[in-house]
């Protein structure tokens, strides 16, 4: 029953830094939801500062669909509220009273539980921005009925946490978690594990799953990829996907009814001293994981793999859906001749430079940009990477000239930024992909809906 | 390195917004970025990139064009010594050779470049990378005694018309440095063939025609294959020399930066289209060029120049993988074809490749085509 699917293109980018697993406790007393982490989502506020709210006392809603609705991952105090140019909103910042108390959304079975009960209790949780949609990458809509609902079990970006270590010693949640979502599904619930390197039980005995095997470098572990290689989305197809960790406050909810966003994130990059795990709740600071335990000062902090996170500041705060915490060195100092004499330090998937013969050495590799913005001219790379049936740089390209029939037919519904990350990495252009294809799913959804 | 930095910072605002030579700031960004990679950090997106940028790339180019070149410019002069019939030394013969060049080259970078550069300074773009691999490959396809002027402007139509006017390089339909040729071809026929103009200050007396101008007219090439591989015989600059080519096909392939798809089905392309003309040779027996061994049409005129570094240009080639397989044979088919059995033109290479550098968009077009065909009917299949 369970297929074994090899991914033969991609990359692994090996960086310096990788995570201890070890679990360390960290005293975090500052959280954060930020709007942004929610594309497409306009914020309309239900607190002011100075309010006192439960973890999962509801702090804003989206405009366009008002039943979607945040919380707050913790009990405490709103402090701020953050807002950027033309008022929009950036960060809602929210003091911890320490006592991590949280609204009552009562325990429930959700073998019990109609679909439309369990749908409620995770709108009003705010659980619910957990689960996301294919196509857009955006939070799934509660009135569709998705064909299927994939979970990757595994990360492949550079640096990512070991999921296995992530999720120990939840395997009831987690279950109750499968449960809950299969109850939102007519479809199958896809668990999608490496080959050889999953072996938690909280995966592989998982019940009401069917698991998939997969293998190989990056972007193997990206859920979009995977569903690519189980079953392709086709226009009008909605798909969902959820992440492990995400998973198991699910299952939170209905064992114990209770919003308890605690997960498993990861502190890592080749600028930490001290690299490991730590138990946090969502949104938390990134200050007292990285106070004191940094190896310089001119370095960039990112929420996320540094392949799709979001740049953070010193003082900020853990993304929503991310767990894990990179710290590289900024790249802002001009290298005489740099494009022509050999770098060892450099990375390169290309054999114009030479750091391919040693494909097991770890790089500390900066944020610069190793060149300067250039027309589509390299071919034949991004077919050695990316392993989807796409033309990627004629999709790219209909999105910059806004042709919706041309990206539809090109297959723009099964990809999102994520996936198409590597490519925009390898870029002798350095032309931001990324940004171009997220454009495009936000043009093709306000034209379309 | 430091000298250069102080250089270049006592410049900068004078060329910034507001500065008295701001019309010159893409000549300075394009200096600056010669000798520093620059502090820019990534804004959006990955916020680690890859190594490699285009400069690298195209540099990677320009290296594997090295043993055509310095081969080309022994090669003037020791065919200039030995039609007027003296014998000297390599480096004697070389260094004529270089001192014939040079002023080809100075002039195909001045031109191409000054034209780039004042584009990237219209549009407020960087200057791309892609005429230095250009400037060095328009010397090498021309005869050696073509007029600097008629070069200038052969550079300069190319540039324009060839590649600015679709929006510089990436954009372009036809590759620039096989236009300047064919501009010359056909603008200048007379600098550009017959037997005077391939070896420079030639004596009189000493015949000049290329191997494949013997062979239209129906004689025998007159080179052993040992020459043809050395390439110790008249053509235009980098083409003669099948070592020195695979030389550099060999950096090329091995750095990835050609497509060995593209190459290997030129060269399967001619030899297909030589084993069918010799397969014909009997049916013709008055056009004895049908008799030449297929496999030398391969070393001979500008097919392996073409087939290393001309045809695998990435932004005029095929941009899909497998219409690349399509793209190169047809384009050595054709090649072979008009070089055979078109009596105007000695040598096919050049059109062939032009042609099907037309046509591979509309290659690209049916195979994204046939892509997304499969995806429509994917979605019926599960609807």
């Amino acid at each position: 029953m369970s297929e074994s699917i090899r991914i033969k293109k991609g990359l692994d980018i090996k960086l310096k830094g990788r995570a201890d697993k070890t679990l360390k406790e960290a005293d975090v007393s500052h959280y954060a939801l930020k709007p942004t982490d929610f594309t497409g989502v306009f914020p309309k506020m239900l607190v002011k500062s100075g309010d006192k709210v439960k973890a999962g006392t509801a702090v804003f809603f989206d405009k366009y669909r008002d039943n979607i609705k945040f919380t707050s991952p913790v009990s405490g105090t709103i402090k701020e509220i953050i807002r950027g140019a033309k008022r929009k909103m950036l960060e809602i910042r929210i003091e911890s009273d320490g006592k991590f108390e949280s609204e009552d959304f009562g325990a429930a079975d959700p073998a019990t539980l109609t679909r439309e009960q369990i749908i409620e209790k995770l709108l009003n949780s705010g659980v619910w921005p957990v689960v996301k949609q294919r196509p857009y990458g955006i939070i799934a809509n509660p009135d569709n009925t998705p064909k299927a609902i994939h979970i990757s079990a595994f990360d492949s970006s550079p640096l990512a946490p070991d999921l296995d270590f992530a999720v120990e010693g939840n395997q009831n949640e987690f279950q109750t978690g499968i449960d809950v979502l299969s109850k939102l599904t007519g479809g199958k619930i896809h668990l999608n594990i490496h080959e050889t390197n999953t072996k938690s039980q909280v995966f592989l005995g998982a019940k009401g799953v069917q698991i998939n095997k997969f293998s190989g470098p990056h972007p193997s572990g990206m859920v979009g990829i995977q569903i690519a290689h189980i079953d392709p989305i086709n226009k009008g197809d909605i798909v969902w996907t959820v992440d492990p960790q995400s998973v198991i406050i699910i299952g939170r909810l209905f064992k114990n009814g209770v919003y308890n966003p605690q997960k498993v994130v990861v502190l890592a990059g080749s600028e930490v001293k001290n690299t490991g795990y730590y138990k946090v709740y969502s949104g938390a600071s990134i200050e007292p994981l990285i106070k004191d335990n940094l190896t310089g000062d001119n370095v960039r902090f990112i929420s996320g793999n540094v392949l799709t996170g979001t740049k953070i500041e010193r003082n900020g705060y853990l993304g929503f859906y991310d767990n894990l915490i990179t710290v590289i060195p900024e790249g802002n100092v001009q290298v005489p001749f740099g494009w022509l004499i050999p770098r060892p330090g450099k990375h390169s998937f290309y054999h114009t430079a030479f750091s391919w013969l040693t494909p097991n050495k770890e790089y500390r590799l900066d944020t610069n940009l190793n060149g300067g913005e250039r027309a589509f001219v390299v071919t034949g790379a991004i077919e050695k990477v990316f392993p989807m049936d796409i033309y990627l740089i004629p999709l790219l390209k209909a999105i910059m000239v806004d042709d919706i029939d041309k990206m539809e037919n090109l297959g723009i519904y099964e990809i999102i930024e994520e996936d198409i990350a590597i490519c925009e990495y390898i870029s002798t252009s350095k032309i931001n992909m990324q940004e171009i294809l997220r454009n495009g799913l936000d043009y093709l959804r306000s034209e379309i809906g | 390195m430091k000298i250069i930095r102080k250089l270049l910072d006592s410049i900068k605002p004078h060329v910034q917004e507001g500065g008295k030579f701001h019309a010159f700031h893409s000549l300075y960004d394009a200096a600056e970025t010669f000798f520093f990679v620059q502090d820019h950090v990534t804004e959006k997106g990955s916020h680690i990139r890859d190594g490699v940028d285009m400069k690298r790339t195209m540099f990677t180019v320009v290296v594997a064009v090295l043993p055509a070149l310095l081969f080309g410019m022994w090669n003037i002069g020791s065919m200039h010594f030995k039609s007027i019939g003296q014998e000297v030394a390599m480096t004697e013969a070389f260094w004529y050779g270089f001192l014939k060049l040079l002023p080809l080259i100075i002039v195909t970078y001045v031109v191409g470049l000054g034209i780039e550069i004042i584009f990237a300074q219209s549009r407020g773009h960087e200057v791309n990378e892609g005429f230095f691999v250009s400037g060095i490959l328009i010397p090498l396809i021309v005869p050696v005694t073509t007029p600097l002027w008629i070069v200038a402007v052969a550079v300069a139509f190319a540039v324009i018309f060839g590649k600015e006017v679709f929006g510089g390089t990436g954009m372009n339909i036809v590759n620039p440095a096989l236009l300047t040729r064919a501009f010359l071809f056909f603008a200048y026929p007379s600098a550009m063939s017959g037997d005077f103009v391939w070896i420079a200050e030639k004596a009189d007396a000493f015949s000049g025609a290329t191997p494949l101008a013997h062979l239209a007219a129906g004689n025998s090439s007159g080179l052993s294959v040992m020459d043809m591989l050395v390439g110790n015989y008249a053509g235009s600059v980098g083409e003669t020399s099948a070592i020195a080519i695979f030389i550099g096909a060999f950096i090329l392939l091995f750095t990835g930066v050609a497509s060995w798809k593209i190459m290997a089905s030129f060269f399967a392309g001619g030899l297909a289209m030589g084993l069918l003309l010799n397969g014909l040779a009997s049916s013709f027996p008055q056009n004895a060029y049908l008799t030449l061994p297929a496999w030398q049409h391969l070393l001979i005129g500008g097919f392996a120049f073409g087939g290393v570094f001309m045809i695998t240009d990435p932004v005029t080639a095929t941009q899909t993988e497998r219409g690349k397989w399509i793209y190169g044979f047809l384009a050595g088919l054709l090649a072979i074809m008009v070089r055979v059995l078109n009596p105007a033109y000695p040598e096919g290479v050049m059109l062939a490749i032009l042609l099907m550098n037309i046509f591979s968009p509309l290659i690209d077009f049916y195979v994204i085509e046939a892509n997304i065909k499969k995806r429509l009917k994917r979605a019926k299949v599960s609807a």
